[in-house]
């Protein structure tokens, strides 16, 4: 722990954290708010998703269920019984990991190809459930009742504590990410993603590591996405397990660059700009997963390691800060 | 007395192929034991055995009076059992001294990554690999890569070491430095199983010899019994009576 106060990157996370949550109280800017929301929403699902693809090497098509399931949790218990937030949101996310620890025990033992297939199985499957269960309401999904907000000081007050809690696990997500990746633990997963038949013989226990991983990798996303859908007042199988933001999961973490910390927050950051304007433009809102796909490919051929791999490249010694 | 690594009986059948057939043997505490054998003879299928890459269809192995039969390889490491691969697997993406460091982490010790850094280096040291500690593994040339893996293998602290093929594809002057090392690591205490082709290598380095034919165990003995049994020459070079025939023309 007293290494990582001396790491530049972890005051920068808290700067960045700092910023976001100072920038939208000044002048009182609700449109800011929510901008930057989707933006912390898109750091914290890809820095998540960079714990799998990005360091153990396992490409997840179905991230995006942790979110929504976490989603559905936290506003049933907030709703329907009648929960603080803040307590169903932790409980959401502990029990949508206990989920992601069952499933990673059964498709773990997959590798490359037929694991990235089974997340997209998991993904159907999980939504399929969902929009069939009734205590919540199947395919109509669930309304967040006017009551809930009252713990928080009514709606417009509830709004702005959903914003602070969002950043704070944005901040959590990446310092998160920079304390795995400086552990023992974190080298273990790398020596999987490089090698994993040469990391077991080495000593390193993939199939528990896997599991831990897909389960820590879960728990942020779930809180989110119970936190995020208290603050949209509904949610239904469709907007919850959003296939496309899955994939525009991945392509931000390819564009920042996958397996650094940086790389994730930086692709997050700019996609959600890159996607916000394309979607409100009248001309391109049509065409922005064109744009999405053919970024992916420009950065896969001209930089596979993306922006943060390109700038290693450039300037070797930004290395030092930026790791 | 009991020896460090105890196989009895263990065979291992892929689909028609019986790899590894019924074979005994035990290799003393501080001794290295060499495994030779033609091509397909089984040797590396028998390492996989050993340090559990694959399952045993019969047989027991004992290592340090424990049984580790059905063991994964990360158990059976972190037991003292550390292996090289014959095809070198470093991890391509990380640094010379980061993959050692794996193998201190996750080895006998179970190191914390402090202390790891420190027997990453010396063990660095020791294989004549310390100057490219900071090299990324994919740029170190064969010979490099062959070091590494014994230095990933020894980071772990084993008591015994399988080696596979460590001097294969070197030159004379690498595979000299080569076994040098390996006589440093038998003196640091460390017992060896090694597979090796370079006969004069094996010869000289090894107390005793294992020789495998088709599977099955068709020698123990050491290096200059070895050369003189009949089954062994024939194994090699093919002919029956072909012993009987060199000697005809001697």
């Amino acid at each position: 722990m007293m290494t990582m106060l001396r790491r530049p990157l972890f005051w920068l996370i808290l700067l960045l954290a700092g910023i976001f949550a100072w920038l939208p109280v000044r002048g009182n800017n609700v449109a800011l708010r929510e901008d930057l929301i989707l933006v912390a929403v898109a750091i914290i699902l890809t820095s998540n998703l960079n714990l799998m693809i990005g360091y153990t090497g396992y490409v997840n098509f179905g991230h995006i269920v942790f979110y929504g399931l976490g989603g559905y949790l936290g506003l049933y218990l907030a709703t329907v019984r009648g929960w603080h937030l803040v307590i169903s949101a932790l409980v959401a996310g502990v029990l949508v990991s206990l989920v992601a620890l069952l499933f990673g025990l059964g498709i773990l033992r997959l590798r490359g190809a037929y694991f990235a297939l089974a997340t997209i199985g998991v993904l159907v499957a999980v939504q399929a459930f969902v929009a069939n269960f009734e205590p919540w309401g199947r395919s109509t999904g669930m309304y967040v009742s006017f009551d809930s907000y009252a713990p928080l000081g009514g709606p417009r007050h509830a709004l702005w504590t959903t914003y602070f809690l969002v950043i704070g696990v944005m901040a959590l997500s990446l310092l998160l990410s920079l304390a795995i990746k400086s552990s023992k633990f974190g080298l273990g997963l790398f020596a999987i993603r490089e090698d994993e038949d040469a990391a077991i013989v080495l000593g390193v226990n993939a199939t528990v590591y896997k599991a831990i991983i897909y389960s820590v990798s879960a728990f942020l996303p779930a809180v989110a996405g119970a936190l995020m859908f208290f603050k949209n007042g509904m949610i239904d199988p469709s907007i919850a397990f959003e296939y496309m933001l899955s994939l525009e999961g991945i392509v931000m973490l390819m564009l920042g660059g996958s397996g650094t910390v940086a790389g994730a927050a930086l692709g997050a950051g700019l996609y959600e700009r890159l996607r916000s304007y394309l979607l409100t433009s009248p001309r391109l809102s049509e065409f922005h997963l064109v744009i999405a796909g053919g970024l992916l490919l420009l950065v896969i051929r001209l930089a596979p390691g993306g922006l943060i791999g390109w700038l290693y490249r450039l300037i070797p010694h930004s290395r030092e800060v930026v790791e | 007395m009991t020896g460090l690594l105890e196989v009895r009986g263990i065979s291992k059948r892929f689909g028609g192929l019986q790899a590894v057939s019924d074979v005994s043997f035990t290799l003393n505490e501080g001794e290295i034991l060499g495994l030779i054998g033609p091509n397909g003879a089984g040797k590396t299928s028998l390492f996989n055995l050993v340090n559990g890459v694959y399952k045993s269809d019969k047989g027991s192995i004992m290592f340090a009076g424990k049984d580790i039969t059905g063991l994964s390889p990360d158990r059976v490491v972190r037991l003292g059992l550390a292996r090289t691969h014959q095809i070198v697997r470093p991890l391509q993406g990380m640094t010379v001294l980061e993959n050692v460091i794996v193998g201190a982490c996750f080895g006998r010790e179970n190191q914390s990554m402090h202390d790891a850094h420190a027997t990453a280096l010396e063990v660095l040291e020791k294989v004549g690999l310390a100057k490219r500690a900071y090299s990324p593994a994919r740029a170190l040339t064969l010979a490099s890569k062959k070091r590494l893996e014994v230095a990933r293998a020894l980071a772990a602290k084993p008591k015994l070491l399988l080696l596979d093929e460590v001097l294969a594809g070197l030159n004379p002057t690498e595979i000299a430095q080569m076994i040098d090392i390996i006589h440093s690591i038998r003196d640091s205490g460390i017992s060896v199983f090694m597979i090796e082709h370079v006969m004069q290598a094996i010869m000289n380095l090894s107390d005793r010899i294992l020789v495998l034919n088709l599977g099955r165990k068709i020698a123990e003995a050491p290096p200059a019994e070895v050369v003189h049994n009949t089954d062994v020459v024939e194994a090699y070079l093919g002919f029956p009576d072909i012993v009987d025939k060199l000697r005809g023309m001697a």
